[in-house]
C-alpha cells in the first residue's frame, strides 16, 4: 500500500513537470507548429492528423494499463477472477489487429497523396523562381541564376511565389532547413536535389543546418528574408548596380573552414555551381547533376 | 620521439580541466583495481575461474560486467553533454568536445552497452531455458566475449592515447574522410566496431545454432520459451545484418588508410552509398537491440502475472513479422536525401506496418495480467513502466514514419526524444528488467527490492523529465548535435528541465549500483532456486546453477515446462535418482580467446596509428592464436558422477 500512495505522489509531480513546458510555452516558440508557408503547413497537418489518434491510442493503453494493474494486484483480499491458465483468444487478438490496420489507413492515405503532391513544384500560383544553394564548410552559398546575383549566408525570397532550391555541398554533408517555411533536405556532394519552399507572409525566417557536420555546425545559420514581388524587384536591381562580382579569389577563400559574416555579388563564375552543360569538375572527379525539369524553363 | 608523443597524446586528449580530470580518474581506478586485486592475492583467481572460462553463465556475468560499466561512460557522457546545453552560449566544453563526448556516448551505447548486456542475458538464460548445457560451441563463446571486450577497451583508449572520435555514431562520410578529419579518432571508431563486429557474429551463429540444436527432449519451437525465441530471431538479424555494417566501415577504413575513393567527396565517391549501407545495417539493429527486451518481458510479466502468456502463438508470429519487416525500413532513416516520392512512400508505408505487430504484442502483455495476479516486484515495475514509454516512442515514430512530417522532425530533438524514447523504454528497461529478474539466478542472492524501487523511480521519472522537454525542443526547431545556442529562442528552459532529468537517471544508476553493494553486504541467498515462483526451466535448477547446469536433462511437456513440473507433482518435482546421474562433459578451460582478443587489440591499435609492423605483429599473432586453437583437440573435461551426486544431493535435488 505504502508503495501506491509513494508512486501517486511522484506521478503527481511528474505530471507537472511535463505540463510546465506546455504552460510556459505559450506556442511562441514551436517553429513548426507555426508555419508560414503551404509546404510547412502541409507538413504541419500531416504531424497533427498522425498525433491525434496516436494520442488517443496512448490515452487508452495507459488507462486500460492502469485498470489492469489495480484490479489484478496480487493480495489476500483480491476478489478479482484469476485464471492462470487462460492464453489467448483470436476474437480479441482479432480485435487489436484491426483497430491499427484502420488507424494507419487513416494516417497514411494522405500522406502518401500530401507526399507526391509536395515532390513536385506547383505551376499555378506564380512563376516559380531558382535558387541554387551551396553548402560549404560552415557557410551557406545562393546563387539566382535567373537574375546573376549571389549571396552568403542570407537569401532573398518573394513572397506568394514559389522558390525551387537546387540543394549540393562543397563540404561534408548538411541539411537546408527553414522550419517556419518547410522540412529539409540534405546538401549532398556530387548530387543537386530539389527542394520547393514558398513563404505565404513577409518575414523574415531562420534557416539552418541540422545535420552535423564539424566543428562549426552549429552556427551554420541563414536568414530568410521574405519580400513583396516589387521589393525583391527593387532589391536585384540594388544589388545589380551597387554590388561587385564574387571572382575566382574570393570564392576560393568561401571555400576555407571557417563562419563569414553576409556578403552579397552581382554575378559569380558558374563552375560554382554544378550544371549538365559545363561538367562540374572537383579534383579530377565528375558531378552527376540529377536531372530538374524545372530548371531549363527558370534560367533560360 | 617528439613526434611520436605528439601523436600518441595530441591536444584534445588533454586541453581542459574535465579531460585531465577524467584520465586522472581513469587513472586511479585503474590503479586500484590492481592494488586490491594484488592485495587479496586475486590474480589467480581471476585469471582461472574467470578469463580463461568458457562457462556460459561466466561469460554473462563479465558481458554484464562489461556492460555495466560502459552505461557509466556511456553516461558520464551524456551528463557532460546535458551540462553544456544547460545555459546558452555555454563554454563548458569546446566544440570539439562536445562533437566527441555525443559520438562516444552513442557508439558505446549501442555497441558496448546494450549489445554486451543483451548477450549477457543470452549467456545466462538462454542454455537454462532450453535445457541445454552450454551453447553449442563453448570456446567461440569466449572468443566473442574478449573480442567484445577488446574492441570496448580499443574504443576507451582513444579517450586517453590519440584523441576520441567525432563524426557522431552514424560517422557519415565525408566527414570522416581523412582530408576532413584527420585525427585518429575515426581510426579508433572504425577499428574496435570492425573487432566487436566479429564477436557479434559469432554469437549470433553460437546461438542460433544452439537454439535449433540443443533443445532439451520434448520441447519443440512452438513450445520454447518467448525469450529464446527472441534469441533466435536476434541471433538470424545479426548473422544478416552485422555484414553490411562490416563492409561499410571497412570501405570506409580503406578511403582512410589506404587511399581508395568509396566514399570520398571527390573522384567520384557516394557517400550516399555508406549511408545506405550503414542503415541496411541500422534498422535491423534496432530490433537485435529491442526484440531481446520483448522477449525478457514476455517472461516476466507472465511470471508476475502468474499466468499464461496470452496469444503464444500471435506473439511468436508478430516476432517473425517484425523480423522480416525490419530489412524493408532502412530508407526511412535518410528520406531527405532525395530518393524520389516513390520510394519515400514504400518505405514510409513499410515503417507503419511495423507498427501493427508491434501493437499486438503491446495488448497481448496487458492481457497476460488480465485475470492473472499482478506482483510488483521491480523487474515487473520495469515491465510497466515498460508498455506506455514504448507505446509514446511508437506513436512518435508514426508522426516521423509520416514522410513530410519527417522533412520537418528528422534531425532535429523530436528524433532524439523518440530513439531515446524506444532505445530506454525498451532496450534499457528491458535489460534491466532482465539484470533484476536474472540476478538470483546467476549469483545465487536476491537484489534488494526496497532500493532497486528507488534507483526505478529515479530511473523513470528521470527518463521523462529528459525526454519530454526534448520532443517540445524539436517542435521548436531545435537541431541535433548543436554544442551551443544562443538565448532567446526559447530553448533554455527546455533544456534545463531536460538536464535536471538526466540528472536525476544519473542518480538513478548510483542508486541502483548501491542497490547492488547492499545487497551483496546484507546478502538474501536465494536457497530454492525459484525465487519468483517461475514459471520457465531456469528456475529448476539451483542458484548459483552448477557448472554443469542439468544433472538430468528434463523432458519437456509444455510451454511454461517448469510451472506445469510443480503442477503435476503438486509443488514436489521430481528428482532424479542417485543411479541416474552419469558423468558430464564441460568445456575446458582455455586461455585462446584471451590471447585473440588481446592480439586483436595490438593489430587493431596498429592500424590506428598506420604503425604497420605493430599490426603485422599483430596480425601474425592472430593467426597462431587461431591455428594453436585448430590443433587443440582437448576441448573438454569430464566431471565424474559422484561429483555431481555431491552437488545434487547438497542441495537436496535427490531421489531418496
Amino acid at each position: 500500500m505504502g508503495l501506491r500512495l509513494g508512486s501517486n505522489r511522484k506521478l503527481a509531480l511528474l505530471a507537472i513537470l511535463l505540463l510546465t513546458p506546455l504552460l510556459s510555452g505559450c506556442g511562441q516558440d514551436f517553429l513548426l507548429l507555426k508555419p508560414a508557408g503551404p509546404v510547412a503547413r502541409t507538413e504541419m497537418h500531416l504531424m497533427e492528423r498522425a498525433a491525434i489518434p496516436m494520442g488517443i491510442v496512448i490515452l487508452f493503453v495507459i488507462v486500460l494499463l492502469a485498470i489492469v494493474v489495480i484490479r489484478f494486484r496480487d493480495t489476500p483480499d483480491n476478489k478479482a477472477p484469476y485464471t492462470p491458465d487462460w492464453h489467448g483468444s483470436k476474437r480479441l487478438e482479432t480485435i487489436w489487429f484491426v483497430i491499427p490496420v484502420l488507424i494507419l489507413a487513416f494516417i497514411s492515405v494522405p500522406m502518401v497523396k500530401q507526399t507526391f503532391k509536395l515532390a513536385k513544384v506547383p505551376v499555378t500560383s506564380g512563376d516559380p523562381i531558382t535558387i541554387d544553394v551551396v553548402s560549404i564548410d560552415w557557410k551557406w552559398l545562393f546563387e539566382y541564376p535567373g537574375q546573376k546575383v549571389a549571396t552568403v549566408n542570407y537569401v532573398k525570397i518573394p513572397v506568394n511565389t514559389p522558390v525551387l532550391f537546387e540543394l549540393t555541398a562543397y563540404s561534408p554533408m548538411n541539411t537546408f532547413w527553414v522550419p517556419q517555411l518547410g522540412g529539409m533536405e540534405y546538401t549532398m556532394p556530387g548530387r543537386v536535389l530539389p527542394l520547393w519552399l514558398q513563404a505565404s507572409y513577409a518575414g523574415v525566417y531562420t534557416g539552418r543546418s541540422a545535420n552535423f557536420s564539424g566543428s562549426g555546425y552549429a552556427k551554420m545559420i541563414f536568414s530568410v528574408d521574405a519580400v513583396s514581388s516589387s521589393q525583391f524587384q527593387s532589391w536585384i536591381s540594388q544589388v545589380a548596380s551597387t554590388a561587385s562580382p564574387l571572382t575566382g579569389p574570393e570564392y576560393q577563400s568561401l571555400l576555407q573552414q571557417d563562419l563569414v559574416q553576409t556578403q552579397t555579388y552581382y554575378g559569380y563564375p558558374s563552375y560554382t555551381f554544378p550544371s549538365q552543360l559545363n561538367g562540374f569538375t572537383l579534383n579530377g572527379g565528375m558531378y552527376i547533376a540529377s536531372p530538374l525539369p524545372s530548371k531549363k524553363s527558370t534560367s533560360a | 620521439m617528439g613526434a611520436i608523443i605528439a601523436k600518441l597524446f595530441p591536444p584534445s586528449t588533454y586541453d581542459s580541466a574535465i579531460i585531465l580530470g577524467a584520465d586522472a580518474a581513469i587513472i586511479l581506478v585503474s590503479a586500484a583495481v590492481v592494488i586490491i586485486l594484488t592485495k587479496y592475492k586475486r590474480w589467480q583467481w581471476l585469471w582461472k575461474e574467470w578469463i580463461t572460462s568458457a562457462d556460459h553463465k561466466k561469460i554473462g556475468i563479465m558481458y554484464l560486467i562489461v556492460a555495466v560499466t560502459m552505461l557509466f561512460r556511456g553516461g558520464v557522457d551524456a551528463l557532460m553533454m546535458r551540462s553544456q546545453l544547460a545555459i546558452p552560449d555555454n563554454t563548458l566544453l569546446t566544440a570539439n568536445h562536445y562533437d566527441e563526448i555525443f559520438t562516444t556516448h552513442g557508439t558505446i551505447m549501442v555497441f558496448f552497452m546494450a549489445m554486451p548486456f543483451i548477450f549477457a542475458l543470452f549467456n545466462v538464460a538462454v542454455p537454462l531455458l532450453i535445457g541445454a548445457r552450454d551453447v553449442a560451441f563453448p570456446r567461440l563463446n569466449a572468443i566473442s566475449l574478449w573480442l567484445t571486450i577488446f574492441a570496448a577497451l580499443l574504443f576507451n583508449v582513444s579517450f586517453v592515447i590519440g584523441g576520441s572520435p567525432n563524426a557522431g555514431w552514424t560517422a557519415y562520410p565525408p566527414l570522416t574522410e581523412m582530408s576532413f578529419n584527420p585525427g585518429l579518432g575515426q581510426n579508433y571508431y572504425l577499428m574496435s566496431l570492425l573487432i566487436s563486429g566479429v564477436g557479434t557474429v559469432a554469437t549470433g551463429v553460437n546461438f542460433l545454432v544452439t537454439i535449433i540444436r540443443m533443445r532439451a527432449p520434448g520441447m519443440t519451437l512452438m513450445r520454447m520459451p518467448m525469450f529464446v525465441w527472441s534469441a533466435l530471431v536476434t541471433s538470424a538479424l545479426i548473422i544478416f545484418a552485422f555484414p553490411a555494417l562490416t563492409v561499410a566501415l571497412a570501405l570506409t577504413l580503406l578511403d582512410r588508410v589506404g587511399g581508395s575513393t568509396f566514399f570520398t567527396l571527390g573522384h567520384g565517391g557516394m557517400p550516399m552509398m555508406y549511408v545506405n549501407l550503414f542503415w541496411i545495417w541500422g534498422h535491423p539493429e534496432v530490433y537485435i537491440l529491442v526484440l531481446p527486451a520483448f522477449g525478457v518481458f514476455s517472461e516476466v510479466v507472465a511470471t508476475f502475472s502468474q499466468k499464461r502468456l496470452f496469444g503464444y502463438s500471435t506473439m511468436v508470429v508478430s516476432v517473425l513479422a517484425i523480423t522480416a519487416l525490419s530489412f524493408g525500413v532502412w530508407v526511412h532513416h535518410f528520406f531527405t536525401m532525395g530518393a524520389g516520392a516513390s520510394i519515400n512512400v514504400f518505405f514510409g508505408l513499410s515503417t507503419m506496418l511495423i507498427a501493427i505487430p508491434t501493437g499486438v504484442k503491446v495488448f497481448n502483455w496487458i492481457f497476460t495480467m488480465w485475470q492473472g495476479r499482478v506482483r510488483l516486484t521491480v523487474p515487473m515495475l520495469y515491465a510497466l513502466a515498460f508498455i506506455p514509454t514504448f507505446v509514446i516512442g511508437g506513436a512518435s515514430g508514426v508522426m516521423l514514419a509520416t514522410v513530410p512530417a519527417d522533412y520537418q522532425l528528422n534531425n532535429t530533438y523530436f528524433l532524439v526524444a523518440h530513439f531515446h524514447n524506444v532505445l530506454i523504454g525498451g532496450v534499457v528497461f528491458g535489460l534491466l528488467a532482465g539484470m533484476y529478474y536474472w540476478w538470483p539466478k546467476m549469483f545465487g542472492y536476491m537484489l534488494d527490492e526496497r532500493w532497486g524501487r528507488r534507483a526505478f523511480w529515479l530511473f523513470f521519472v528521470g527518463f521523462w523529465v529528459t525526454f519530454v522537454p526534448q520532443y517540445f525542443l524539436g517542435l521548436e526547431g531545435m537541431p541535433r548535435r548543436i554544442f551551443t545556442y544562443p538565448a532567446g529562442l526559447g530553448w533554455t528552459g527546455l533544456n534545463q528541465i531536460s538536464t535536471v532529468g538526466a540528472f536525476m537517471m544519473g542518480a538513478g544508476f548510483v542508486v541502483l549500483v548501491y542497490d547492488i553493494l547492499y545487497s551483496v553486504l546484507h546478502m538474501v541467498r536465494d536457497t530454492t532456486g525459484d525465487p519468483w515462483n517461475g514459471r520457465t526451466l531456469e528456475w529448476s535448477l539451483p542458484s548459483p546453477v552448477p557448472e554443469y547446469n542439468f544433472a538430468v536433462v528434463p523432458i519437456v511437456n509444455d510451454r511454461d515446462a517448469w510451472w506445469e513440473m510443480k503442477r503435476s507433482g503438486n509443488g514436489q518435482p521430481n528428482w532424479p535418482s542417485a543411479k541416474a546421474i552419469r558423468g558430464l562433459h564441460v568445456p575446458k578451460h582455455s586461455a585462446q580467446p584471451f590471447f585473440l582478443g588481446l592480439s586483436f587489440f595490438i593489430l587493431g591499435w596498429g592500424v590506428v596509428y598506420e604503425w604497420w609492423w605493430i599490426a603485422l605483429f599483430g596480425l601474425v599473432a592472430v593467426l597462431a592464436s587461431l591455428v594453436y586453437a585448430m590443433m587443440d583437440y582437448d576441448e573438454v573435461e569430464e566431471i565424474d558422477p559422484d561429483t555431481i551426486r555431491g552437488i545434487e544431493g547438497r542441495f537436496g535435488r535427490l531421489q531418496a
